[in-house]
């Protein structure tokens, strides 16, 4: 019967039905066939004879992921880069948002923002060849950084300690300005009565943020948190491969940049494609575990 | 009206503090791409003498660097293909995702729950890079240029704004057109698409800034070099320090090891360029974006 009913809807709006399926077969192909591609995981691949001719030999390829010397590495990496990004990334945009609320010269206030906003629309390969020049042995911020501790000048990008940091202040660098607009817009919307009524009170500006400007964003603060929790072990490969090399892999691998190289650069597909589909599973779990703590906090799903 | 006195007082204070922090946040921001410029016009020699931080072009000011680089045979076509990876990526996004942000505001659209559950999942769970690689490969994409423009046909994110956006227009404008007779696709396009300019802008622009600076795609679809994006040619000049050599003399050979830094900070200006003219223009628009993303993200 409502099967009946649906080729009932088609046969009076064929055109919508039409306009469906391009949309409905660019998902099939390129999201829900690696989906079934994904079952290599469980294969020792062979890609010419396929997923229905390569042989099926369970669990093998995730048992020699949990065994391998790189297992511990690759996800100690993506958590940490990830913790750094979120211990000093994700304040900054708030802090920014914040302070530039307070400007009270209007054309001081939309530079600041034309230009914080920038670097996000630099690319990867541009900011990573910046940071890759800065860090040389003869960079600007070597030249710094050893001018203020007294160490002798190296390439910091071949120093595993240093990939990091590094990493990270080239995220906040990257993003800051651009997280920012989130947090703006909510302190646009505050009731410019609070600040009077403060004021009144006697509070100072200093006060006034803290006590009016900042509970006015702390909804939104906690929706971005949750979402930032969400994606704590997925890590951008791209900027990663861009800048790792095989003396900082201690510090740099991932979990993504560790599939590419297996799957792609190894060919060990079917093992890759393991250590892939194990990565997906888990940013689910995140993902959903962090909806759920969203909807228990705002009663609202941020899906 | 001491205390008047006081708080103007503090609130001078707190206002020369905040710019000053403000400022040093712009600087902070600022100051690498003014480095690259001024690098890019000093005279090698100079440059590599240097110390510290670069507040002008040292030396005899010079473009010899630029004019390298737009020599460089690579870096245009480069340049060639990056554009029309842009333009042909970004129709493609373009249309696809207004079509499916549009089917999925159809009420009579009798399979738009099912729809729209199978296009979010794709935003939890995806089948990995490897196994996308073979889709790719075995539907004899691997190195041609569709392999950039087609597996990222549709971003969810963007067609959820979109969505949103569709779904602020008023339903009476289409009701009138569906007394008339008009079939979902003449709605689309005459009336929907019509006053959805603003989100169209802001879709233009993202996938085309996506595409213009995207290189991991081409990285590992591409063989033949004469379809490498301009991005691709940039990693090589300053990620891998490969660049392929023009000269065809020692003179000229010694002139491009010289001009090394120069050509790597010119073809920074010289790729991003672009991109940063007309994004102040367009500012307005990719903030939008972002606002309506915001909303329903």
């Amino acid at each position: 019967m409502k099967k009946n009913g649906v080729l009932h809807n088609i046969r009076k709006y064929p055109v919508l039905y039409a306009m469906a399926i391009p949309v409905l077969a660019y998902f099939i192909i390129f999201h829900y066939t690696p989906m079934y591609g994904a079952l290599m995981a469980f294969q020792k691949y062979v890609p010419i004879k396929g997923i229905s001719g390569s042989k099926w030999i369970g669990l093998k390829n995730f048992e020699l992921f949990f065994q391998d010397i790189y297992f511990f590495r690759i996800i100690r990496n993506t958590f940490l880069i990830n913790l750094y990004g979120l211990i000093f990334g994700f304040p900054i945009p708030i802090i920014f948002a914040l302070l530039l609320n307070e400007v009270n010269s209007k054309v001081f206030k939309k530079t600041a923002q034309t230009i914080t906003y920038m670097p996000h629309f630099i690319s990867a390969v541009v900011v990573c060849g910046l940071v890759k020049d800065f860090v040389s042995s003869r960079g600007v911020i070597t030249e710094i950084y050893c001018w203020i501790t007294g160490n002798n000048a190296t390439n910091l990008l071949a120093n595993p300690d240093y990939f990091r940091p590094i990493y990270t202040i080239m995220n906040i660098w990257k993003s800051f300005g651009w997280g920012s607009i989130i947090y703006f817009a909510a302190l646009t919307g505050v009731n410019q009565e609070l600040y009077e009524a403060a004021s009144i009170d006697g509070a100072n500006r200093f006060q006034q943020v803290l006590h009016v400007s900042l509970p006015a964003i702390l909804p939104t603060i906690v929706t971005m948190l949750v979402l930032r929790l969400g994606n704590m072990m997925s890590a951008g490969y791209e900027q990663i491969i861009l800048l790792y090399q095989p003396i900082t892999y201690e510090t740099a691998d991932v979990i993504s940049s560790y599939v590419y190289r297996r799957g792609l650069q190894e060919f060990d597909y079917g093992y890759s494609a393991a250590v892939g589909l194990f990565n997906s599973v888990i940013n689910l779990i995140f993902i959903l575990s962090a909806n759920a703590v969203s909807k228990k906090i705002n009663e609202t799903s941020i899906w | 009206m001491a205390s008047v006195q006081k708080k103007s007082i503090s609130g001078r204070i707190f206002n020369i503090v905040n710019c000053f922090i403000v400022t040093l946040l712009i600087f902070v921001t600022l100051y690498p791409m003014l480095y690259v410029i001024f690098a890019s016009l000093s005279e090698p020699r100079y440059l590599l003498s240097h110390e510290g931080l670069l507040l002008y072009p040292v030396g005899k000011m010079t473009l010899k660097g630029y004019e390298l680089v737009l020599k460089n045979p690579n870096i245009i076509n480069g340049f060639r293909n990056s554009i029309f990876y842009v333009a042909l990526g970004t129709s493609i996004n373009v249309i696809l995702t207004s079509m499916g942000a549009f089917v999925l505001t159809r009420k009579h659209f009798a399979i738009r729950r099912l729809c729209s559950l199978l296009i979010l999942l794709t935003m939890f769970f995806s089948g990995g890079m490897i196994p996308t690689f073979f889709v790719v490969k075995n539907l004899g994409l691997y190195d041609s240029f569709w392999a950039l423009v087609l597996p990222n046909a549709i971003s969810v994110y963007n067609m959820i704004i979109m969505r949103t956006f569709f779904f602020g227009i008023p339903e009476s404008l289409e009701e009138s057109a569906n007394l008339e007779g008009a079939n979902d696709w003449q709605v689309f396009t005459r009336i929907i698409l019509p006053l959805s300019m603003p989100v169209i802008a802001v879709m233009i622009l993202y996938y085309g800034v996506g595409h213009w600076n995207a290189w991991f795609g081409a990285m590992i679809y591409l063989r033949d070099r004469t379809k490498y994006p301009l991005q691709l040619f940039l990693r090589e000049i300053l990620l891998q320090d490969q660049m392929e050599s023009m000269a065809v003399s020692t003179q000229e050979m010694a002139e491009e090891s010289l001009f090394k830094e120069l050509i790597q900070y010119s073809s920074i200006i010289v790729t991003t360029l672009p991109i940063l003219c007309i994004y102040p223009l367009l500012q307005r628009y990719f903030v939008q974006g972002v606002m309506i993303g915001a909303v329903k993200g």
